[in-house]
């Protein structure tokens, strides 16, 4: 493989990873506020086609995308008013509109499918995107790409070095010890579900606008909810180590395609599927460097150490558990 | 109305009433919290004195009564607001955030802005523990603090909030002497500058010690007042109505050899165990002293089969114990009851009939009545406060220990207690250990671990002294008292 070819796949990684790194980003936010929201990978398919019909009706790329998050956000405000307010299980409701969101995706979808709408062009960086290597592999993409790399950076400052994402650490660790400093939990949490429901609505944006343009069934966004969800606990709830999942489950699905054209004997949908089950044994490579025999096995090999410490993570402890005030 | 540090507050509680639905936990109790001075609630477990003080702390509503803060009716909803008005509540249990840092729980709730201003919050956060003598790493996670480093934690961050009136529930629970030391040497100099301060506690030695004055409830009355110098048989009388019998420790022989164990070393906990050789006999009762995390827990965990050792045998009745699991410990009659009562020992959710049924689960069928009627006898045989219909977390702390050993088998061979009567009152301890004794005649040996020194001395044999990870001190109760003890699990032995 030349060098030239080495470029064009990691310029395909890092643009390929932009809707599983937003809808990772935007359920770290919300399970770090101790809120389970499992209805993203209906989420982004229903936001994919509601991007895509609402751009190809105005022929304006942004409102299509304006209203992907706005999609995000509502479904993400239902699981919030059924878990916060009328005290239903998180898990539940996430999982039902996981499935309503997609069939509505498909229905409402039907008279859009394989048409040719608006999508966001490249827009290469200027001078940055001269640098040799890094240039044509960061800085030759759409916005949105270059939107998902700064809410990265963003995310991570936002979390551990500003009073409100301590807040929000706090109240996804202890929300009766964050009522108790002078918060409200339940706000905190809607406000948070509903942020990091716009970011899962983008991704879905993300998908019909950019990396796989159009609508079609099936439309080649499916599982992404999923990889997401398992890309945050693969993270530990760290936005920066949720992105690196991000862009190791990308690299994963364009070596698939490359390894394709090498070995063209093995059946297509082999490379299609493999990244699923690769991402599994992942994780649970992570599952065990967390376990405390392997730590202590790790505890005198250095490298080893430093190796398991970036992985390890633990979840927010109140995660999926709502506060009730003590009121009777 | 904003506090400003420094001021003299007064809290008054005129005829304060809560109810929990058909519970009445506080019934018309009128106190007046006085600046400058240290106020002791005194009373035995379940007297409505966390109720109260959750009441006026703002963690919960209060269902009738005045709360007056110098001389003006006050009306609040969340502790947020009581922390305006400058009170501040350390609670029994901790509420801080584990995994977060010492500072980042420092900062919670007294930082605005876009950016943390860590440089000067950790400015603050020195000169004020400089201030009460506290020596606090501010990057450690709250996790690996003990319980009473963050309480020291709580104190600092109350004060930097600019509390004026300090509520502490139970504060000496759990704490090392040492700690407790440096907490009351704190309080009083926090009195002297003018605070207001309230103790709560069950223990009467810390009252006596520390408290200007006492107000002692029982069964949610305020049955009396006190100022210093205190008389212990009135304030007994007015905390059970009686003044308790002591213990009398029956001195019988110990029997043959139960478990032995030969330089066993195990990691865990903060310092491991390291080159433990100890023999426990047949009907000895053994203490575990020691500072909290010096491997106490890690001792008895052995003893249990749930952790495994690096290195060394464990002996049990002469049979060498070595690649057997817990199960194997339990069939020889080892028994263990941890101190976390809700996490470990009970199923939060499930009732006590239903603890019951599930002790008894055989067959297909669940005997519903059985287990009611079984659950009835072991409450009243108990004197467990509470119905079978009752889930186990509605009961208070004593209770739950007391259903707790409620559940242990008719004759262990081996019984291993981890701080078994921590946050109960001198007659729930007397009973517990009333209780325990029983064990005696059926040859059962006893090891506990117990942060109270005075207990230790009051009911064990033989006293093991744990420092750092290793035993330090193997010592017959009556060759020794308080004062050598404490040198010893200071490790000046």
């Amino acid at each position: 493989m030349s060098g030239l070819e080495w470029i064009l796949l990691l310029s395909g990684v890092v643009s390929g990873a932009t809707p599983i790194l937003l809808a990772t980003l935007g359920e770290t936010l919300t399970e770090k506020a101790g809120f389970v929201n499992l209805s993203l990978d209906g989420t982004v398919l229903l936001s994919a086609m509601v991007a895509f019909m609402v751009a190809f009706e105005t022929q304006n790329a942004i409102l299509g995308f304006l209203a992907a998050c706005l999609v995000g956000a509502l479904v993400a405000a239902v699981v919030v008013l059924f878990s916060l307010w009328l005290g239903q299980s998180q898990v539940a409701v996430g999982f039902v509109l996981t499935l309503t969101t997609r069939d509505l995706a498909y229905f409402l979808g039907n008279p859009y499918t394989r048409l040719h709408g608006p999508q966001f062009s490249t827009f290469p960086i200027p001078f940055l995107s001269d640098i040799p290597v890094l240039g044509p592999i960061f800085f030759h993409h759409n916005w949105m790409v270059y939107a998902g790399l700064a809410l990265i950076g963003f995310c991570w400052a936002y979390i551990y070095r500003t009073p409100m994402g301590l807040r929000l650490r706090a109240v996804g660790e202890s929300p009766k010890a964050s009522f108790a400093r002078g918060d409200n939990p339940a706000k905190l949490q809607w406000v948070y579900a509903l942020a990091g429901g716009v970011l899962v609505g983008a991704a879905g944006a993300a998908f019909s606008l950019c990396v796989k343009p159009g609508w079609g069934r099936p439309q080649g966004a499916e599982g992404t909810g999923w990889i997401a969800l398992a890309l945050v606990i693969f993270g530990g709830w760290h936005p920066v180590r949720a992105a690196a999942g991000a862009y190791l489950f990308s690299l994963l699905q364009v070596l698939g395609i490359y390894f394709q054209g090498w070995i063209p004997s093995v059946p297509a949908q082999v490379f299609q599927v493999a990244p699923f089950p690769l991402m599994i044994l992942t994780l649970l490579i992570i599952a065990y460097a967390r376990k405390t025999a392997t730590q202590e096995a790790a505890r005198r090999r250095l490298w080893m150490k430093s190796f398991l410490d970036f992985f390890s993570g633990t979840a927010p402890s109140a995660l999926g558990k709502p506060y009730r005030l003590e009121s009777f | 109305m904003a506090s400003d540090p420094g001021a003299r507050m007064a809290v008054e509680l005129i005829d304060i009433h809560k109810e929990y639905g058909p519970l009445k936990a506080n019934q018309g109790i009128s106190i007046c919290f006085a600046p400058g001075y240290i106020h002791g609630i005194l009373g035995e477990n379940g007297a409505g004195k966390s109720t109260l003080m959750k009441v006026l702390a703002g963690f919960t509503p209060k269902t009738r009564g005045l709360i007056r803060i110098d001389g003006s009716n006050t009306e609040y909803q969340t502790p947020a607001e009581v922390s305006r008005l400058g009170i501040g509540m350390l609670y029994q249990e901790p509420v801080d955030f584990p995994v977060l840092s010492v500072l980042e729980n420092f900062m919670i709730g007294q930082t605005r802005g876009f950016w943390l201003n860590r440089m000067a919050t950790q400015k603050r956060f020195e000169s004020l523990c400089l201030h009460l003598e506290f020596s606090l790493p501010p990057e450690t996670p709250v996790q690996k603090l003990t319980t009473g480093e963050r309480q020291q934690l709580e104190i600092i961050r109350l004060l930097s909030l600019g509390a004026n009136v300090l509520i502490l529930d139970e504060p000496t629970t759990g704490i090392s002497s040492f700690q407790k030391e440096t907490l009351f040497q704190a309080l009083k100099a926090l009195a002297k500058e003018g605070k207001t301060l309230i103790l709560v506690s069950h223990k009467l030695e810390d009252i006596e010690r520390l408290c200007d004055r006492v107000s002692v409830l029982r069964k949610g009355r305020v049955t009396g007042e006190m100022e210093r110098p205190f008389d212990t048989e009135t304030l007994l009388k007015m905390m059970f109505g009686s003044v308790p019998s002591p213990l009398k420790p029956s001195q019988t022989a110990a029997g043959a050899p139960l478990l032995n164990m030969e330089n066993v070393s195990a990691t865990g906990d903060r310092a491991g165990l390291r080159g433990c050789s100890v023999v426990i006999r047949e009907k000895e009762v053994v203490a575990l002293a020691g500072l909290e995390g010096s491997g106490q827990g890690v001792f008895l965990r052995l003893a249990a089969g749930l952790k495994v050792p690096t290195s060394g045998a464990i002996r049990l009745q002469g049979e060498p114990m070595a690649g057997k699991d817990c199960i194997a410990y339990q069939n020889k009659g080892v028994t263990f009851l941890p101190t976390s009562r809700l996490e470990e020992g009970l199923i939060t959710g499930l009732t006590i009939s239903e603890h019951f049924a599930l002790k008894a689960s055989h067959g297909f069928r669940v005997r519903w009545n059985d287990a009611e009627q079984q659950a009835q006898a072991r409450i009243e045989q108990f004197r467990i406060k509470g119905k079978p219909g009752m889930p186990v977390e509605s009961l208070s702390g004593g209770n739950q220990q007391r259903l707790l050993l409620s559940f242990l088998p008719d004759a262990p061979s081996l019984l291993l207690l981890e701080k078994p009567t921590r946050g109960l009152d001198l007659e729930s301890t007397l009973w517990v250990w009333e209780h325990l004794y029983h064990y005696r005649e059926k040859k059962t040996a006893i090891v506990f671990s117990s942060s109270e020194l005075e207990e230790i001395l009051m009911v064990a044999d033989r006293i093991l002294v744990f420092f750092n990870g290793g035993v330090i001190r193997d010592i017959k109760t009556a060759q020794t008292d308080v004062h050598d003890l404490g040198r010893a699990i200071a490790g000046k032995a």
